[in-house]
């Protein structure tokens, strides 16, 4: 399998991008070239006296702009807006038509598919609190059922509650594109989008699909969501300086900073691609997964499932870590995350871990949880297309245990042809994707 | 197509019927019905007050010593997996780590997991003491919820409700090293999940996976939601043996439940090498997406679930007449039901028009993410044992359904066998199944 056939050789050809740091691919990279940060006080809703009052929210977002028919669409979980607005500025640069029943872009709607690593919607906090509340005796500690029924059915809405499913941005694409090809959502906590776009590349080399719109979409960042993390203590609690808080590599590194936000990158058989005559923006060449199989709480302390996944990553790309130019790390500035992800890159990059720039974009847009690898991977596209690395920011105190080049604070112009792309999530999964500057060899 | 030929070699079940496959076949044989009053919570107030609930199991006898403190950590999904998980591998003789770490017969890397996983709920009487200490003028606030009714909020509350905990579970107690995804494509995530995990295989990514899908649809939370969906049915709590009436003139609706099916898939020639029991091979899987603005049905012609099973077909190059066996998704929501008995019609045709089609979920209620699992081991139980059981609460066939709706048991030797799914959300899903004859194996 690793010998590839050119008849099986995966393209990128468009990439849509909602984030902290921008409502479309350039202006997120101009900032990240720029060094910027997507952080500040927490707005979706009061967390004033939460544990950690920031996060990094999408910005001046509507995505009513971006979508024609946005009836169909009206009942969207806010995550949905996002990834539907991504796909539509990706399906854009890959020239296929959306909202139209009479597609003229050559792709056939049966082999038009979508892989989303996509998280679940906010929980209607206002009835959901509501109902516990009046419902719960605490002096008897037991829920009265009839009350709480009563109120919950009274005040839940069918489509707000129906939006919440993980499998709902899906559909939503499926509307928006006529997809009639394999239609998956996955949800592997923070490695989910990475798995979509790595296992949409299969379904494509498989011969199930000609095109895949692939990639994540999450927004964790209401009540339960913050509360879940905060008492996990995986959040950062500088809450007097969200803009430095996420430290990736950093000594004083104290944890993630909670993103949100929807990344699409169009995954196309190379044929497809060059019968369509749409632009390369790179090609897919490996991907690789695994699990620690080691504790749901906590990664395994010589990073056994990152090296596995990292080493059938390259074995599928058929090539070495000696072809590497670049890494987009997990770096999700956890003091755990920080020091086995760097013990795997030891571990598999052996004499050229030292030399091979790795860069955490977390330091700057923060964790989009389930969509941060999809969004992640289209920087690796970025650095390749511009011969230009992203920086890992607020690496102001090296930490003595972690000796890669981090490529502290300033953005580098080095080549890039090769880029990994590298997703670890909470219960030991761990998936990376590599891409490669789009070469015709035919 | 397949590069490797992929067989089932372990089947576990958990389902309002029993806590084995053997107790499932047996109740489904007798038409029994595993669909009763909620007793999980006080249903009175609620619409809906029935459900297809397992029975008591102890989930301590089903973790090995070394997970037991983990086991404060699993919601009911998780335990339902990992009880299923526990069934197959047993059947299919492999010895993992957790089911004898003395005698372990695979390699722990070669082995995957792909769960189908459902939208979790929390459960509610656990958040309710942290809400009641967050109460000002008897109404909820949340400065107080962030100042201490977060701190009552369990440690590691989160990670009892993330999707993929199912499969990180189950990978931990059985040691499940290789690629693992969680699918989130609700009712239709089970066959999507068997079908990736047969990819994997068939790839040549592992040699043997743990595939199926597990969900409590049997909380508060989500009883509400089906009744607002109006999905659930309401009209029938006095009698609950004939309250799921799938493609029935009379059908009011579904009735959730819960429950757990996991296949062991294998690389056929992994399991000759080993001399292991084969129950049926998997010759095609087919996947595609309903496009309907009401997107919580499926859409009228049943067009995405009719492109699936043709899809399914082609792969498994054999003629709609040649299915012995259909299991369709028959939830009992009478325009689902018509949407599917259309795209079964449309897809088998003419000559398949004599199909014996085999409805579940009035035995087994509509078990959410597990019900295509638990239809695949009935089809494998139906091969193996040549048999079809009646359907049930199918006496007068809907208006513009023709399908040849089981009502009387039938002796056949089966060969092959479709089973199709769809969910709210639109996506589709068939999987066919041929039996296994060493003897004229080519």
């Amino acid at each position: 399998m690793a010998e590839k056939d050119t008849m099986q050789r995966v393209v990128i050809t468009g990439m849509g991008l909602v984030c902290p740091l921008g409502n479309d691919v350039e202006t997120t990279w101009r900032a990240m070239l720029a060094g910027k940060s997507g952080m500040a006080k927490t707005t979706v809703f009061d967390a004033s006296t939460f544990p950690s009052t920031f996060d990094a929210e999408v910005k001046e977002f509507d995505p009513a702009k971006y979508v024609k028919s946005w009836e169909l669409h009206k009942h969207s979980a806010r995550a949905s807006g996002f990834v539907l607005a991504a796909a539509v500025e990706a399906c854009r640069q890959a020239r296929i038509d959306i909202e139209t029943s009479r597609p003229t872009d050559g792709v056939d709607r049966a082999r038009l598919g979508v892989y989303l690593g996509a998280g679940e919607g906010a929980v209607d906090s206002d009835v959901f609190f509501a109902a516990l509340a009046q419902a719960w005796d605490p002096a008897k500690n037991q829920m009265d059922w009839l009350k709480w029924a009563e109120i919950a059915s009274g005040r839940m809405d069918a489509m707000r509650e129906l939006e919440q499913e993980p499998n709902m941005p899906a559909a939503h694409l499926a509307m928006l594109t006529g997809a009639r090809g394999p239609m998956r959502s996955c949800l592997t906590a923070c490695a989910a989008s990475t798995q979509a776009v790595g296992e949409a590349m299969m379904l494509i080399r498989r011969g199930d699909a000609d095109v895949i719109i692939a990639g994540g979409v999450h927004s964790m960042i209401h009540p339960l969501g913050l509360t879940g993390f905060n008492r996990l203590t995986a959040l950062s609690t500088r809450n007097d300086s969200p803009q430095t808080a996420s430290r990736p590599f950093s000594a004083n590194r104290e944890g993630f900073v909670l993103g949100e936000g929807a990344a699409i990158l169009i995954l196309e058989f190379l044929s497809s691609a060059k019968k369509r005559g749409v632009q390369i923006l790179a090609e897919v060449i490996g991907y690789g997964s695994s699990s620690d199989a080691f504790r749901v709480t906590d990664m395994h302390e010589e990073a056994r499932g990152p090296i596995q996944a990292m080493t059938a990553a390259l074995a599928d790309a058929g090539i070495t870590y000696k072809d590497v130019d670049y890494i987009s790390t997990h770096g999700t500035s956890t003091i755990e995350n920080d020091l086995i992800e760097t013990k795997a890159i030891r571990a598999v990059f052996k004499d050229k871990a030292k030399s091979i720039p790795v860069s955490s974009a977390k330091s700057m847009f923060g964790h989009l949880i389930g969509a941060a690898g999809a969004a992640e991977l289209i920087t690796c596209v970025l650095a390749i297309r511009d011969g230009i690395v992203p920086p890992t920011m607020n690496l102001t105190e090296p930490d003595p245990q972690l000796d890669l080049d981090y490529v502290p604070n300033t953005p580098r112009r080095c080549g890039v042809d090769v880029a990994m792309k590298e997703s670890f999530g909470f219960g030991g999964q761990n998936n990376v994707v590599i891409v490669r500057r789009y070469k015709d060899t035919d | 197509m397949r590069s490797a030929r992929v067989v089932i070699t372990g089947l576990g079940a958990i389902s309002p019927l029993g806590l084995t496959v053997s107790e499932m076949w047996q109740g489904l044989c007798a038409g029994k019905c595993g669909i009763g009053k909620i007793t999980a919570f006080d249903p009175t107030g609620f619409p809906c007050k029935l459900a297809g609930q397992v029975p008591d199991y102890k989930i301590q006898q089903y973790v090995p010593k070394s997970h037991r403190k983990a086991v404060k950590l699993m919601c009911r999904d998780i335990e339902l997996a990992v009880v299923a998980a526990n069934e197959a591998l047993t059947d299919s003789g492999l010895v993992t780590k957790g089911i004898d770490p003395e005698n372990i017969n695979v390699n722990p890397e070669r082995m995957a997991i792909n769960l189908a996983a459902g939208f979790i709920s929390c459960d509610l009487v656990e958040l309710a003491p942290a809400v009641a200490a967050s109460i000002t003028d008897g109404q909820f606030d949340i400065h107080k919820w962030g100042r201490q009714g977060l701190e009552l909020v369990p440690p590691l509350w989160l990670l009892k409700y993330l999707p993929n905990m199912l499969a990180c579970h189950v990978g931990i107690i059985h040691d499940i090293q290789g690629p693992s995804n969680t699918i989130t494509c609700a009712e239709a995530g089970a066959h999507i999940a068997i079908s990736e995990a047969s990819q994997v295989i068939a790839r040549g990514d592992s040699d043997i996976a743990l595939a199926g899908g597990a969900e409590s649809k049997v909380n508060p939370m989500n009883v509400v939601r089906q009744c607002l969906l109006k999905r659930a049915a309401t009209e029938n709590n006095d009698e609950p043996a004939s309250a799921c009436r799938p493609f029935d003139s009379t059908a009011r609706g579904s009735v959730l439940g819960e429950g757990a099916g996991i296949v062991v898939l294998e690389n056929l020639e992994n399991a000759h090498t080993r001399g292991a029991k084969i129950y049926a091979e998997l010759i095609g899987t087919g996947q595609s997406s309903s496009v309907n603005p009401v997107y919580e049905h499926l859409e009228p012609d049943g067009k995405g679930l009719r492109i699936a099973i043709e899809k399914a077909l082609a792969e498994a190059q054999i003629e709609p007449a040649a299915l012995d066996l259909v299991i369709p998704h028959g939830t009992g929501i009478a325009g689902d039901d018509r949407a599917e008995a259309a795209a079964i019609e449309a897809a088998l045709g003419r000559a398949g028009k004599g199909v014996p089609v085999w409805p579940t979920k009035s035995m087994l209620s509509n078990t959410g993410t597990a019900s295509g699992a638990l239809d695949v081991i009935a089809a494998v139980c139906a091969m193996t044992e040549g048999k079809i059981p009646a359907a049930k609460n199918c006496q007068n066939k809907a208006a513009g359904c023709n399908l040849n709706i089981v009502t009387k048991p039938i002796q056949k030797k089966i060969r092959y066998a479709l089973c199709c799914s769809y969910t709210y959300g639109g996506q589709t899903a068939a999987v066919i199944l041929s039996h296994f004859d060493a003897e004229t194996e080519v």
